[in-house]
């Protein structure tokens, strides 16, 4: 098992935002480089869940429990309001079920911390005025081989919460690994978003 | 990478006599009872790296190996067990045991019962995968081991890991419960009837105590076997496999064997009652009926799993239709619902049920990564 120090700076504020001990479930768990940093820096018991195998291998590898698992599926694995904190980092844009996806994270735990790419960066803007769609770091795919279908910007995210009673909690925007606080939907590459019922 | 080709070499069986009786689960006690077993590599001074191995409906203790240079066949489970490879014995201490009611030198239906010496037949009482555990407490006691490193098991092999969880829950780190289930559905106990009716209504059968006879009922066994078989593969796999392959390449318009696929099933079930017993089958069968961990708390497995403090590895195979992956996510669900540690893996494969025996890539990947967190545990 690696001992990891430093994280991925969209990563490291998602951590910030879980609590000491408390229980996680990350969607879309990659190779569980985020469990693992909670469970030795904040003694969480978690639970990742990715489609991929290699990345449940790397989970072991990590001292992760994972479960593979199709999120389009729904998480019937997982029983009501079992966990504090359900993540879902950088993958909503890619789902089918969008909507769905968002209502069974918050029926498995109280809150949901929900990343995306920002569509509304102003580089992305720039890149279709100049008549492309647009290609970055955040957004690395051409548009026939990308798997992300649901592009939103802050505000339609937001429009989503509210038709389901969502409540924001807590946002955050970033680009470059930066806090953007002026004119987030156009200055913000990613956003972070702390959702809940309460 | 893991070096599927190198071997524990030849092994030798052992034999453990109990003169304590044994309680089981019908209310029978069994008086004395001997277990076979093998085991590869070394106990540690700690003694805390012992794996047990358990086996299927017609598997044995001989799990890894060969009985001499020529024998043409290795243990069964040779290309997970052995140096080098994912249940590696040049950290582990690996044992491999028959079970109560076996036919490979434990006591079973074939054996001879002591009070009368005649072999056992139709009296020798049915064991349940509870009784089974109980026994293997006591061979680990017999070897010194309080505790076992992993206990692994595939399909009725995962049962018993994952009963040994609950009933010895201070006794084992990890189980790892491999295309198995929490309990069989209406349509696995079906199958498994229809091959113990084959066995029971064989004319050589005898009720049970055919040995006296000389006879052994050969066709009941094949055609359980067959039966067994064509549960074992996928369709796809099957396919691919035997398509609709003709022996002679034109119709006989007859009934003998013409398709491939007849002609290894009816190879597969005569090698098969060469040498299995038809008792054996029909215990083996009832005890992966009656496995139930939650029977005992009102159905609620969550509840069963409670006391648990293994981790938990649970693997299951997409073209298993025997024990499909639905069945292993129950035994998920309720690991989470129950707050245990536990991975869950569900490797694409097209061989069926029987992909646990075989070496899928992932498959070695998901047990090779598991076992390394098991031996960094342990210090193995």
């Amino acid at each position: 098992m690696t001992t990891l120090t430093t994280l991925r700076p969209d990563l490291q504020l998602i951590a910030d935002w879980v609590a000491p001990a408390s229980r996680v479930l990350d969607l879309g768990c990659g190779e569980g480089e985020l469990l693992a940093w909670l469970q030795q820096h904040k003694q969480v018991n978690g639970y990742g869940v990715d489609f991929d195998v290699n990345n449940v291998v790397s989970c072991v590898k990590a001292g992760v429990n994972a479960i593979q698992g199709d999120l389009e599926a729904g998480l019937a694995e997982f029983e009501d309001q079992r966990f504090e904190h359900v993540v879902l980092s950088q993958t909503i844009q890619a789902m089918q079920h969008t909507e769905e996806i968002l209502l069974e994270m918050l029926r498995v735990g109280r809150e949901a911390i929900v990343t995306f790419p920002n569509f509304g960066y102003w580089q992305n803007r720039w890149q279709i005025m100049q008549g492309h769609m647009p290609v970055s770091d955040d957004m690395p795919y051409q548009w026939y081989n990308t798997p992300n279908i649901h592009w939103c910007m802050l505000g339609d995210f937001e429009n989503l919460c509210a038709k389901n009673h969502i409540r924001v909690l807590e946002r955050v925007v970033m680009a470059h690994g930066r806090r953007v606080s002026f004119l987030p939907n156009l200055r913000g590459s990613l956003a972070f978003y702390r959702v809940g019922r309460g | 990478m893991s070096n599927l080709s190198s071997s524990v070499g030849i092994v030798t069986p052992q034999h453990a006599d109990f003169a304590t009786p044994l309680p089981l689960n019908s209310g029978h006690v069994l008086a004395s009872y001997r277990l076979t077993f093998e085991t590869y590599g070394t106990l540690n001074a700690a003694r805390s790296n012992g794996i047990l191995i358990c086996h299927a409906l017609s598997g044995h203790h001989h799990v890894a190996g060969r009985y001499s240079a020529d024998d043409k066949a290795a243990g069964w489970w040779d290309n997970m067990v052995g140096p080098g490879k994912p249940i590696d014995t040049n950290r582990f201490f690996v044992v491999g045991v028959n079970n109560l009611g076996g036919c490979h030198g434990s006591s079973g239906p074939s054996s001879i019962d002591p009070d009368c010496g005649q072999p056992w037949g139709s009296r020798f009482p049915v064991v349940t995968v509870p009784d089974w555990v109980t026994a293997q407490a006591r061979l680990a006691d017999r070897l010194g081991i309080d505790r076992w490193a992993a206990v692994i098991g595939g399909s009725l092999g995962g049962m018993q890991a994952l009963q040994w969880s609950i009933d010895y829950p201070e006794r084992i780190a990890h189980a790892l419960v491999i295309a198995s289930a929490p309990k069989l559905s209406a349509q696995n106990i079906a199958f498994n009837d229809v091959a113990r009716q084959a066995i029971i209504t064989d004319p050589d059968f005898l009720g049970g105590d055919f040995y006296a006879h000389g006879a052994i009922p050969r066709r009941g066994l094949r055609l359980a076997r067959m039966l067994g078989h064509i549960t074992y593969l996928s369709d796809d796999g099957m396919g691919e496999k035997f398509g609709r392959m003709l022996r002679s390449g034109e119709y006989q318009f007859g009934y003998d064997v013409e398709f491939e696929i007849e002609s290894y099933l009816r190879y597969q079930g005569d090698k098969f009652s060469d040498y299995f017993d038809a008792n054996t089958y029909l215990l083996m069968t009832k005890a992966l009926d009656y496995f139930d961990p939650a029977k005992d708390y009102g159905g609620d497995l969550v509840a069963a799993l409670k006391k648990a403090t293994a981790s938990f590895l649970v693997a299951s195979f997409t073209s298993d239709w025997r024990f499909s992956p639905e069945r292993s996510r129950e035994t998920v669900k309720a690991l989470i619902a129950a707050g245990k540690r536990v991975c869950y893996g569900e490797i694409e494969s097209v061989h069926g049920h029987d992909a646990f025996l075989m070496t899928d890539q992932p498959y070695v990947d998901l047990m090779q990564a598991y076992l390394d967190r098991v031996a960094e545990e342990v210090n193995a």
